[in-house]
């Protein structure tokens, strides 16, 4: 069967099965904004293939991350800052 | 069919700046471009207003502009995204130390403001800067701005009955008795014209002596806080003094929304207007000596431009050599955006013979270098 | 840098369905070939996930095709310049790479076409590719209620799709009229005899689902998230509450990479040849970018485009009257799915049409062109560097929002500055 991954999501614990994108990770822990626009309006994810940088998140510690194109690891730490 | 007072060549910012100072005092402008307003060098720049010292004159015409940014700076609409973050230049040894020494006093004496950083206040004015750096000077009251939208606001500026603005006007030649010919044939009087198309501008005037200097910026993703000031290296002098080879140097810009610019570079005889790699690299490696974190950030996408450069460094800005119809306002390479304003300010003192505020015969184009060849 | 994993004989850049079936070609050919993707996986946006899970149908023939071969795969290896002529920049893991070329093959895919309407930017508003590509990768979509609102075929398989991961899909809404659709409808038996059992396939599994032609979302609401969507027929506007609403109008050939490298476009796609030779000798490309077509114009493109390179123009030439066909299908499919004129003003004066930058269309209006809006608005100077505002803005104003700028995507600026870049990252 799948295996588990662990990762926190705004310092929360959050287990996925591997394979899960961070975006997913991020919708399955509840989170519905991923990021705030500048103007300050809530977004997430629209094209889910990387070219809409709608769902941009922090990624251990670096910001701007696609979280539709990166894929969950073990220990990853995910934040919803921007 | 007389069409106007002033006739101006150039929708960029020195041409803006003009033909609004002009309309200002209530002559009737018509402003031509080729494409939109500031979307010749002046979309590639970097938007540093700043106080350059390699002449007296050349410090005369940057403070004096400057001056007319900063009384400008409240009328200034949001997207102009004016700040006045300061420059710091960074001296890397006890040569560049002694250097900004130099220009410390040749501010003060001028009566503008500048401070020494020693190696713990210039840690402590930009933590991202590497270790080890000997020192720096700041200069509070230099500015950056978003240069088309400056532009744009020239133009509006200007009483909407006295300027009118004909975006997608090719000029094919300059009418000697003043005014221009059109790309289709249209030809519109003026009483004079104003030369300000940039690089352009020695296509208009014959034997102008107007070179292309390219250069290459970086635009950064959001990073609020990496930089406060527009960071720039001492050793950029030695870089923009060599007239001849390509150069590059540290020269770092924060934008009021987080994104940085990241400069610069400096080629003659380039013209083919694409980002170069070897030297966009040379200039990212120069830039990431300097902020080591750099190399880290995220790179939205890069660009180059040409600067419209003169053999001595200095713009022209004043009626051409051989025709009196004919005015000139090209020639300001790295530093249009800073000198837009004083260059507006003086070519309509000089057309309306009202008193300038500061001597405008060093920017003559009738000095020698015109080879005495420059007429419509 | 003469290292074996930094120089071929054909790069392919993107594994869908087009870069599979080319780098199987040139392989099985007798090319050194590399292909490598932005993603972690193989088989593009219709096929990803798909190889962890074994596979099926076409996904694993063609994926077993490549793997028989000698070809190098790179994967989360990204192409964003190229520095000198016969190289290309990539981003990956490992770092920098430049990777040498003597032929290049360009099967980048598509994007999702966007029409920007009021609401749209609310999180729960998600491209219908876009969410399949999203619950491929684990998104969950257990009892939530979606309404799709768009244009094209990919309605059926999304609606197939989100219901199988147990979506309550509320409503399918298909801009284009039923007259239209049904005319399409009588030609799929010629151009695509397949189409047609996919189609009952698809029938079956949406039992019970209202399909509406002529029908499309006018605005979506909510505060934070979206809440309900609002739509309109001939007939009525109405309002369904919902927690996603997938949209999108088609596909638009991703042409940066092609851009970059001075390939003619035309009409908003590659234009090349009969050997899928694009306008610069030695770069071939293949799939939707050359024009949208779906996976069996991909595939036999990509095969085309890998025999051509390899030399073996003759074994390519085969492959003609199936290409034909394929390009008589994407006609079909256009003209079926063609705009009403209403979807494309839905805006709203304050509504955002650039979402990097927050950019509404009443800051727009006053300009004539896309460079003189983009340089005073800032509209397409963010992240996504116009792929999503320009498709809006050329269908609402008929602006050509083309741009060719290194990089092609955002990326470290140490992958721009490493001039000795490291070799590691291909992987078999
Ligand atoms: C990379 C880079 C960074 C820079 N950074 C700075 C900085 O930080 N600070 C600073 O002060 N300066 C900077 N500069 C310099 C500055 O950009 C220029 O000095 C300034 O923009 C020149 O303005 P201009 O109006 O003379 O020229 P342009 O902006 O080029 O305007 C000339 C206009 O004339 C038009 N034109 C030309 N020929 C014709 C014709 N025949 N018919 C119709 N229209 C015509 C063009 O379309 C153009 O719009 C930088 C330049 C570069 C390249
Ligand atoms: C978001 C989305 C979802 C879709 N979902 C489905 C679906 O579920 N079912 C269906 O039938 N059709 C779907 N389609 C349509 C499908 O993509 C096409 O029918 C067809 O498969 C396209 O094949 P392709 O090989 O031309 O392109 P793609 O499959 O799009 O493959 C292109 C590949 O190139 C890679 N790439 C792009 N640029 C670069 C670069 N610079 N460097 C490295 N790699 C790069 C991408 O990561 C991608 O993997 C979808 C399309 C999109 C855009
Ligand atoms: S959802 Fe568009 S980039 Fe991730």
């Amino acid at each position: 069967m799948a295996e588990i991954v662990s990762l926190t999501i705004n310092g929360r614990p959050v287990r996925v099965p591997s394979g899960t994108v961070v975006a997913a990770a991020l919708a399955l822990a509840g989170e519905s904004r991923f990021r705030r626009s500048v103007a300050g309006h809530p977004r997430g994810p629209l094209c889910g293939m990387g070219v809409c940088f709608e769902c941009s998140v922090t990624i251990d510690g670096r910001p701007h991350c696609r979280s539709c194109q990166t894929l969950c690891a073990e220990g990853m730490e995910v934040r919803t800052d921007e | 069919m007389y069409g106007c007072d002033v006739a101006v060549v150039g929708a960029g910012i020195v041409g803006a700046a003009c033909a609004s100072e002009c309309a200002r005092a209530g002559l009737s402008v018509i402003v031509f471009d080729r494409g939109p307003v500031g979307g010749g060098t002046t979309a590639a720049a970097m938007g540093h207003v700043v106080v350059m010292d390699d002449s007296e004159a050349q410090f005369a015409l940057t403070s004096y502009s400057r001056r007319l940014w900063r009384d400008l700076a409240a009328e200034l609409p949001a997207e102009v995204h004016y700040e006045a973050c300061g420059t710091l230049w960074v001296a890397a040894d006890e040569e560049e130390m002694a250097e900004a020494r130099r220009k410390e006093e040749f501010c003060r004496v001028r009566g503008l403001r500048a401070e020494i950083l020693d190696e713990a206040a210039l840690r402590e004015a930009e933590p991202n800067l590497r270790p080890g750096l000997r020192g720096g000077l700041l200069i509070p009251d230099d500015a950056v701005l978003y240069p088309p939208s400056a532009a744009m606001f020239f133009l509006g500026r200007a009483p909407q009955n006295k300027i009118e603005f004909r975006a997608g006007s090719e000029v094919r030649a300059l009418n000697p008795d003043g005014g221009v010919i059109l790309g289709d044939g249209t030809r519109i009087s003026a009483g004079l014209t104003v030369n300000a198309a940039g690089c352009g501008s020695p296509d208009l005037t014959a034997g102008l002596p107007v070179k292309k200097r390219k250069g290459h910026l970086v635009v950064t993703h959001r990073y609020p806080g990496h930089i406060r000031h527009q960071i720039v290296e001492l050793g950029y002098l030695k870089s923009a003094h060599s007239v001849s080879s390509d150069s590059v140097a540290f020269n770092v810009q924060p934008r009021a929304n987080g994104q940085m610019l990241i400069g610069s570079s400096r080629q003659y005889g380039a013209e083919h207007p694409g980002v170069e790699f070897g030297i966009l690299r040379r200039m990212l490696e120069r830039a990431a000596m300097y902020l080591p974190d750099l190399g880290r950030l995220v790179a939205i996408r890069s660009w180059a431009g040409f600067r419209p450069a003169t053999p001595d460094k200095l713009p022209f800005i004043g009626p051409s050599a051989g025709n009196q119809k004919i005015w000139l306002a090209t020639g300001h390479e790295g530093l249009g955006i800073t000198s837009s304003l004083a260059t507006g300010r003086l070519l309509a003192d000089m057309v309306l013979n009202r008193p300038s505020e500061i001597p405008v015969a060093p920017y003559s184009p009738a000095r020698s270098l015109l080879e005495g060849k420059a007429h419509g | 840098m003469s290292d074996a994993n930094s120089r071929f004989e054909v790069v392919v850049v993107g594994a869908g369905p087009a870069g599979l079936a080319a780098a199987a070609a040139a392989a099985e050919s007798g090319r050194r070939t590399l292909v490598l993707d932005a993603t972690p996986w193989l088989g593009g946006q219709i096929w990803r996930g798909r190889e962890a899970k074994g596979g099926s149908g076409s996904a694993k023939r063609w994926l077993a095709r490549l793997q028989a071969t000698d070809a190098v795969v790179a994967r989360q290896t990204t192409v964003v310049a190229a520095p000198r002529p016969g190289v290309l920049l990539a981003e990956s893991p490992e770092g920098p790479r430049e990777i040498g070329w003597e032929t290049l093959i360009l099967t980048i895919g598509a994007r999702e076409l966007f029409l920007p309407f009021p609401g749209w930017t609310l999180p729960g508003v998600v491209g219908i590719g876009g969410l399949q590509v999203l619950v491929k990768g684990g998104w969950p979509l257990d009892g939530k209620r979606i309404v799709i609102a768009g244009s094209g075929p990919l309605l059926f398989a999304a609606g197939a799709e989100y219901r199988a991961a147990g979506a309550d899909v509320v409503l399918i809404a298909e801009q284009t009229d039923l007259g239209k659709l049904a005319r399409f409808g009588l030609s799929l038996p010629r151009l695509a005899p397949r189409k047609i059992t996919q189609a009952a396939q698809y029938q079956a599994s949406l039992l019970g689902v209202p399909y509406r032609p002529g029908c499309w979302a006018v605005s979506a609401q909510g505060a934070d998230r979206l809440e309900g969507v609002t739509l309109r027929s001939s007939r009525r506007t109405w309002t369904e509450r919902c927690d996603v609403l997938a949209t999108g109008f088609g596909f638009l050939p991703n042409l940066e990479l092609p851009r970059l490298f001075g390939c003619r476009t035309a009409n908003g796609a590659a234009v090349v040849d009969d050997r899928q030779e694009s306008s610069q000798a030695g770069i071939f490309i293949a799939g939707e970018p050359t024009g949208i077509g779906g996976e069996g114009r991909a595939l036999v493109e990509g095969l085309i485009a890998g025999f051509s390179a390899a030399g073996r123009l003759e074994r390519a030439g085969r492959l003609e009257k199936k290409r034909r066909r394929a390009m008589a299908f994407s006609r079909a499919m256009d003209r079926a799915f063609a705009l009403r004129e209403e979807v494309r003003n839905l805006a709203s004066p304050e509504t955002l049409i650039c979402r990097c930058e927050d950019v509404a269309r009443r800051d727009l209006e006053k300009f004539g062109d896309w460079r003189a809006a983009k340089l005073h608005t800032r509209c397409g100077m963010g992240p996504c560097q116009g792929r999503i505002c320009g498709g809006a803005v050329e269908k609402l104003y008929g602006w050509d929002a083309a741009s060719n700028r290194p990089p092609v995507f955002p990326v470290q600026i140490g992958t721009l500055r490493d001039p000795e870049p490291g070799s590691r990252g291909a992987s078999k």
